[in-house]
């Protein structure tokens, strides 16, 4: 790896050869050490992630073996639609992520710029429609195991924007309003420098309520869908009865009760093992809830890793803007890039895993 | 080309005597704010001595309290939180950190000839980290009084009004400064060996630290999710370990185990590289199997992933799942003895020096190869069923992680004292702690077997009478311990006031940190050091006992090193 920089320089010449090399720790010999270094750093960081995460998908592997009627039922609740927009916005973050490094390693340092902010951007959108989906299920009583409210039972209904959405929104706010006092100060006093980190700011916070925006249309979109679908299998299921609590019609029940979506009249089967519970009795117990614990576990901290994104992309940013990465000199830029591509990794597979395998 | 090592000349040591990293800055800040490894490490050393302090009385106190079968001072509630704290203190803030991250941090770049480790900043913040874990953890724990055991198995640990939730957070920020220290000697050995060193001349005190490095970065993350979803069962009750909410208690079990017994390694593994050093330079001898001690602690390290069943082979695991774990915990018994004969062959023929580290030396292996032996009955399907959870297993671990790890980390601090602080300790207080420590020790957990076997159960505050004279002798041995500690306390203090001043070389070692000034300079080494062969003793030569060994380049025409 550094082997031949070390053959041809004794290290105690580091130091004087490292002068324009304003970021070269005095404990290297050289700068290919100290990137190197800092390589096998954040992949031994990223292998720590990775275990990290496997804790929560053995226990999806787990719960999901012993109940899959569990997971076939409650998954219907997650809205795919929006899974998919926030795979969409991480995928391309991850583009613009790379191209930023490529950008670093050829000091195009506008490039950078603008290719950070993109991908600030995009981590706020992600933020966004998450807000939307956990403020919706959180209206609708779908809650980890302890507080989960069953659907069979389930007949309180929203409207409107929830409540939880703006305790949520109050910290993005701040940053718009924040963001948005310094920008503009910033350009008053002609500032270049502050204006170039804070308008990229000041665009991340407002790409948050971009997230919010397009998760209450999907939401919208998808509650209207589901509204027009039930009014017709009103209509046409003519004969479909009442009893939601007859164990042996359970299904039937399903049809009929306003709270469940409506597709899952055609996926849902009730438990066939004779003897065995029916998934209406499950849900009452609230053992469908265990699906939404892992939800919660799952996608929260991975939602608290994009934040920890958010954090470290801004640093770039600022370092960006002082142009402090060039050919010989782009590390850190290489080492976030890995983390957010990782962090993108993760949640190419929480969607498929929670949003689509029925 | 290979620059003959500067040989210290009287003048040479004064002007180096400045530069000493334990004054070559001042001020409080000087210390707090260090990115030197060297501080680091003794700031690590003071913190993991004080929580075993703690501990210790801890103990102590426990030890006290079953001099009689009923109750003497404690009630079996106060009882229950004094052996979960001793425990987890013991556990998370003493034996993890200890001697990776108080001599590890000190000896991994001097060994290297390196100036710091990969990422000094990072290793300030994992101490900071352990420090404000262990001040979280502890006043979670004595806030309202833990009483789970360092295990916090559910169901009682979502139950119990203890503070658990407070005490896993603690445990999740001492697990991250575990994963930091780890990271960082992983990217150090990788990156930084000097030219000419291969990783067939690294010391195998590197190796052990290496494959403990492994270990901390791949199981550390596991138990930090698996106390975030405790947290979160306590919090949300989700569902996923409390059975009173369809939850299963024995995957918390697997999780936390997947973590504690690699964890154990973590524990074992550095001390063993330790006993590797001292073996060696006090018999001045040639290691005996150099490759086989080496790669014996990767494979301990990789094996140490797949034995974790064998702590719950009681708990309905389905009978193959136990077989297979039970013959995989064997396995890990391979390269255990690997180790402990290639010791004993080092000392054939050596001239050994019976002085206090090595007298540690040989306690360890002592008292491992007993703790070692005792866990075949343990990994032994048919005789665990019996000796599962009781006092067996107690004097088990004990063996293994006081005579091992608590005597070999003694052991290396006695070795590398002259080294760290500049002073030479006096040697035969050092020996009579040592026999106390040994005695005290063995008296202490050799009744804990017999008691075991015959039915006496763990965690328990009372007992039968019929092993009261049992228990009394293992508490007067609890005492004669502590007090071989407080006397290996007392020779290193004293050291630090009135002990002679110490040569570079006081052993005779041949690894690079000898060939650096005692203490060393703040940046370790003046010119960059010679690599040579670790353990080749040719070429050191004894002067007297003020200037100790020489390192004398052979007259031979040097195999030229490359840079």
């Amino acid at each position: 790896m550094t082997s031949h920089a070390h053959d041809s320089h004794d290290a105690s010449h580091g130091h004087d050869e490292h002068a324009h090399m304003p970021f070269q720790a005095h404990h290297f010999d050289d700068p290919e050490q100290q990137f190197d270094a800092g390589k096998l750093g954040i992949w031994l960081f990223l292998v720590t992630e990775v275990l990290f995460f496997s804790g929560m998908f053995c226990a999806y592997a787990l719960y999901r073996s012993l109940h899959p009627e569990v997971f076939t039922f409650a998954s219907q609740y997650l809205n795919e639609t929006l899974g998919a927009t926030n795979t969409g916005v991480l995928l391309f973050s991850s583009l613009t992520m790379a191209w930023g490094v490529r950008c670093a390693q050829l000091r195009q340092r506008t490039g950078l710029v603008i290719c950070l902010a993109i991908t600030l951007g995009c981590a706020a959108v992600f933020l966004g429609v998450k807000a939307i989906e956990y403020t919706h299920k959180w209206d609708m009583g779908l809650l980890p195991a302890g507080e989960y409210v069953s659907q069979y039972l389930q007949t309180s209904h929203h409207e409107g924007l929830s409540s939880w959405l703006y305790v949520l929104s109050a910290v993005p706010a701040m940053c718009v309003v924040g963001f948005g006092v310094w920008y503009v100060m910033s350009v008053i006093s002609g500032n270049k420098q502050k204006a170039e980190i804070a308008g990229p700011f000041l665009v991340t916070a407002l790409c948050y309520f971009l997230g919010v925006f397009i998760g209450i249309v999907f939401q919208n979109a998808e509650a209207a869908a589901h509204a027009e679908h039930e009014t017709a299998a009103h209509a046409s299921d003519s004969h479909a009865d009442q009893g939601h609590s007859d164990h042996s019609d359970a299904a039937h029940g399903v049809k009929s009760e306003p709270m469940l979506p409506g597709k899952l009249v055609n996926h849902v089967e009730p438990n066939s093992a004779p003897g065995a519970p029916t998934l209406a009795a499950v849900d009452q117990a609230g053992g469908a809830g265990v699906f939404f614990s892992i939800y919660y576990c799952m996608t929260g901290v991975h939602a608290v890793h994009i934040l920890g994104g958010i954090a470290v992309l801004g640093w770039l940013l600022i370092r960006a803007t002082k142009d402090h990465f060039n050919e010989e000199y782009f590390g850190p830029v290489d080492y976030v890039g890995l983390y957010w591509h990782i962090v993108d990794l993760i949640w190419i597979f929480l969607f498929p895993l929670l949003y689509l395998i029925k | 080309m290979s620059a003959v090592a500067t040989k210290p000349t009287h003048s040479h040591y004064e002007s180096i005597e400045a530069d000493n990293f334990l004054i070559s800055s001042r001020g409080f800040l000087s210390w707090a704010l260090t990115l030197d490894h060297k501080r680091i490490g003794l700031m690590y050393l003071i913190g993991v001595m004080s929580a075993f302090f703690l501990a210790g009385i801890l103990a102590l106190v426990l030890r006290t309290e079953l001099m009689t079968p009923d109750q003497w001072f404690l009630t079996t509630q106060q009882y229950n939180q004094v052996f979960t704290l001793h425990g987890a203190i013991m556990v998370f803030l003493f034996i993890i950190p200890s001697v990776p991250a108080a001599l590890g941090n000190f000896l991994v770049p001097v060994m290297l000839g390196a100036k710091d480790v990969a990422f000094p900043r990072l290793n300030l913040g994992s101490f900071y980290l352990w420090v404000g874990g262990a001040i979280f953890f502890l006043s979670a724990m004595l806030y309202t009084g833990l009483d789970t055991g360092w295990t916090f198995y559910t169901p009682y640990s979502t139950q119990t009004r203890g503070p658990v939730v407070a005490a896993t957070m603690g445990v999740f920020i001492l697990g991250f400064s575990s994963i930091f220290t780890g990271l960082n000697f992983i990217v150090t050995i990788n990156t930084m060996r000097p030219p000419g060193m291969t990783w067939f001349k690294m010391p195998l005190f590197l190796w052990a630290t290496y494959a403990t490095s492994i270990i901390q970065v791949l199981a550390t993350p596991v138990l930090g999710i698996t106390v975030l979803l405790l947290a979160a069962e306590r919090v949300f009750h989700i569902g996923i370990f409390d059975p009173q909410y369809n939850g299963d208690p024995v995957v918390f079990q697997h999780f936390f185990w997947f973590y504690s017994h690699p964890a154990v390694y973590i524990m074992i593994l550095p001390g063993m590289g330790i006993i590797s050093e001292l073996m060696s330079v006090h018999c001045h001898k040639s290691i005996f199997g150099y490759r086989f001690i080496a790669y014996s602690s990767i494979a301990i390290a990789l094996f140490g992933f797949l034995v974790w069943g064998h702590h719950m082979f009681t708990s309905g695991m389905a009978d193959v799942t136990t077989i297979v774990f039970s013959a995989l915990t064997f396995t890990v018994s391979i390269p255990s003895a690997i180790k402990v004969f290639n010791w004993l062959a080092t000392m054939y023929k050596g001239t050994v020096q019976l002085n206090t580290p090595m007298c540690y030396a040989l306690s360890f292996i002592f008292l491992f190869t007993i703790g070692g032996l005792t866990g075949l009955w343990l990994g032994a399907l048919s005789t665990d069923r019996h000796l599962h959870d009781t006092y067996f297993v107690v004097a088990h671990f004990h063996y293994v992680m006081v005579g091992g790890t608590l005597v070999g980390f003694l052991g290396g601090v006695f070795h590398w004292w002259p080294k760290m602080t500049g002073k030479m300790f006096n040697d035969f207080w050092g020996l009579v702690s040592c026999g106390f420590v040994f005695v005290g020790f063995n008296l202490t957990f050799l009744p804990q077997f017999v008691m075991g076997s015959r039915g006496m159960p763990r965690r328990y505050a009372r007992y039968l009478p019929e092993f009261q004279e049992m228990h009394q002798m293992s508490t007067v041995g609890a005492y004669l311990l502590g007090l071989g500690l407080f006397v290996a306390l007392g020779v290193l203090m004293h050291s630090l006031r009135k002990g002679k001043k110490a040569p570079p070389n006081p052993w005779g070692g041949a690894t690079l940190e000898w060939q650096c000034e005692s203490p060393p300079p703040y940046y370790n080494f003046q010119t960059p050091p010679t690599v040579n062969e670790p353990y080749d003793y040719t070429p050191l030569v004894y002067r007297d006992g003020e200037r100790g060994w020489d390192y004398v380049q052979p007259e031979l025409p040097a195999k030229p090193v490359a840079h």
